[in-house]
């Protein structure tokens, strides 16, 4: 699914953005798709994700959680990507992208910090300088990313603004490209942001469905699931994982949202149910926003969820009804979680811990094929398990 | 947009533009400061419309806002505001604000209502050209209400020629490639820029805004535009005032006569 040549995806995308931006964001828009499609970045993008990254990621039959819900799971495992999750898809291709683009300097904004790693690095990767803004209070509750972007040649500069976390860092992030024109390539973490970000990101997490077709072959002797869970903050790796099912209409997808202490508690970041429509971050989508237009700070044990935006792609799956949406509180992604640690051996990130608990709430029948996108691992979320083990 | 008119008509040099944003320091000020703003020679005011999530402002109008929104500031309250400060005022007054608020409010309702309200112009940074030529062009012509683009160091020249066309009222020249309350003053570069913006045929005035502080910069500003715009550096002075007409006073002042 390609958005307008304004960028819409239905009513929702577009490229909201102050003058200062103009330029460059045209210049992107005007050389993303000559510059993907073309041969040599595909050999370099394809290598790096082959050789680098350690793809294609397994997708594994998951036969006692199969059991256990009475359905036949299968984990695509973005968790053994290297940094971990599947961020590094986007960060190889906008890191070959910026370098064609004669982009001397890097900045990225992160949450909890998985973004800012898979940017740092491919900085180090290529050599080129990078600054990752982050919210000062992520830093203090990320420290061990924090560390490890330092290592990996990074500079963390804390936003200091606002609530101090994933929306503050990305403000950050943009004000320090408007005052970068020239020579500085913003890697945006997501499926946000003004046009074309949401359709170059999905376009580097596609891979993850296009493995998706010829693993299924393999496994099951058709290339179509019927069903992908998928997590959604901004919504990257739930593009990817859609993203060559989004025509077939009898795939069903399934997002599933943070709900965080509950939908109702005022302590959620459930975007599209909580959430009308506006603009966040040079994008027109679905955010959690007050009557007068002031943007509420969603809350998540997840720092990847914590957003109170969504991808303008999603907006539109939602509001068409193409994708379900459930939504997970703490307590059952923890569980979730807990879960697939003791019957699997596979320890999830908190965010892939979400989708992992649509399994309780959605209805599938015995002999259906759900692909569930394991995002990323959960070395990064070992304390926040700990400290709630039941 | 007949105020805005007026005060080009009247004046096509020197055009002293003060941002201010709404609800700080504490939340009722805005008529206090208006007028007080007016009564010292300030031709037009720009009044911000607080926002949680800014991407141009610098961090001073950052706190502005923060605090603005804090003391209770809502843009329904803004509109009171601004019909009290017209009833006894005739400055041309600006509102900027970030399009989500507009969305939120309802954009015909918002638009209207500030022509209701007597505001004059509005500068909305981060509101596509496309959204205004399809949606709104009309409606602002209905109105007589201003609409400003803003024009930065690397806006192309055809871009140039298009938000010209579509600008009604006046254009802000951007100072520099840089968020609001930039210290730095003019810089040589910066001159060079103004001198490639002053040999444009420009259908509208110019009004120079970002990094503009104090008379110095003013000054420099005024030679390559019809005025300038200060934002950043009036917040500051507004920050812990006690005396609001004294603080303006001076800072009006201390921005239009030079300096002994």
């Amino acid at each position: 699914m390609k958005p307008n040549k304004n960028g819409y995806y239905g009513k929702f995308g577009g490229a909201y953005i102050p003058e200062m931006l103009y330029p460059n964001v045209k210049n992107l828009n005007e050389n993303y798709l000559k510059i993907i499609n073309s041969d040599s970045f595909q050999k370099d993008f394809k290598s790096l994700l082959k050789d680098y990254v350690g793809r294609p990621s397994p997708l594994y039959f998951a036969e006692r959680l199969s059991k256990k819900y009475d359905t036949q799971v299968y984990l695509k495992r973005e968790d053994l990507n290297h940094t971990g999750a599947h961020k590094i898809n986007n960060t190889i291709g906008q890191i070959l992208l910026a370098q064609e683009l004669g982009k001397k300097r890097i900045i990225a904004e992160t949450g909890a910090g998985q973004h800012g790693v898979a940017t740092a690095t491919v900085c180090a990767l290529m050599g080129l300088e990078c600054i990752v803004y982050m919210g000062e209070v992520d830093i203090e509750r990320q420290a061990p990313n924090v560390a490890r972007m330092k290592m990996l040649g990074a500079e963390v500069r804390p936003a200091k603004s606002g609530s101090r976390t994933l929306k503050d860092a990305t403000n950050e992030a943009i004000r320090d490209w408007i005052a970068h024109p020239i020579d500085t390539h913003y890697i945006i973490g997501s499926v946000v942001g003004p046009h074309p970000y949401p359709d170059m990101v999905a376009l580097f997490q596609s891979v993850i469905s296009e493995e998706m077709k010829w693993q299924l072959q393999e496994h099951v002797g058709r290339e179509n699931p019927d069903a992908i869970i998928a997590c959604v903050g901004g919504g990257s790796n739930a593009a990817g994982a859609f993203y060559h099912y989004l025509e077939d209409e009898k795939v069903r997808l399934i997002a599933v949202e943070a709900a965080g202490l509950g939908i109702d508690s005022g302590e959620s970041a459930a975007t599209s149910v909580l959430g009308s429509e506006g603009v966040i971050h040079g994008s027109r989508t679905l955010l959690m926003q007050t009557d007068d237009g002031q943007i509420i700070e969603p809350y998540s044990i997840s720092a990847g969820l914590d957003y109170p935006g969504i991808g303008p792609l999603h907006a539109h799956l939602i509001k068409t009804e193409r994708a379900e949406v459930f939504s997970a509180t703490d307590q059952e992604a923890l569980q979730a979680g807990y879960l697939l640690s003791k019957i699997e051996g596979i320890i999830p990130a908190l965010e892939s811990a979400h989708a992992l608990a649509a399994l309780e709430m959605a209805k599938f029948r015995k002999d259906d094929v759900v692909v569930v996108n394991l995002s990323g691992r959960g070395d990064k979320d070992l304390a926040t398990y700990i400290a709630h083990l039941p | 947009m007949k105020r805005l008119k007026k005060i080009f008509n009247q004046k096509p040099k020197n055009i002293l533009n003060i941002y201010f944003t709404a609800g700080y320091p504490n939340r009722d000020d805005l008529v206090e400061i208006g007028l007080a703003l007016e009564k010292n020679g300030v031709d037009i005011l720009e009044i911000g419309i607080p926002y949680s999530d800014p991407l141009a402002d610098g961090p001073t109008i950052q706190a502005s806002s923060q605090q603005a929104l804090k003391n209770g500031m809502n843009v329904r309250l803004l509109f009171t505001q601004v019909a009290e400060l017209r009833k006894q005022s005739e400055i041309p007054i600006i509102l900027m604000g970030n399009f989500n608020q507009v969305m939120q409010y309802g954009e015909n309702q918002f638009f209207r209502k500030c022509a209701e309200v007597g505001v004059d112009g509005v500068i909305l940074p981060d509101m596509p050209t496309y959204v205004y030529e399809e949606q709104f062009k009309e409606l602002f012509e209905e109105l007589d209400l201003g609409i400003t683009f803003l024009v930065a160091p690397q806006t192309e020249p055809e871009r140039l020629k298009k938000m010209d066309e579509l600008t009604r009222g006046f254009v802000y020249v951007v100072s520099s490639a840089a968020i609001t309350g930039g210290t730095g003053g003019v810089s040589d570069s910066q001159e060079a820029y103004f001198k490639r913006i002053t040999g444009y045929d420009w259908h509208h005035p110019t009004l120079i805004g970002f990094g503009i502080k104090d008379h110095q910069s003013f000054a420099k500003a005024c030679a390559y535009a019809n005025g300038a715009i200060i934002g950043s550096a009036f917040i500051r002075a507004l920050e812990g005032s006690t005396n609001l007409g004294q603080t303006i006073n001076e800072f009006v002042g201390s921005i239009k006569k030079e300096k002994k």
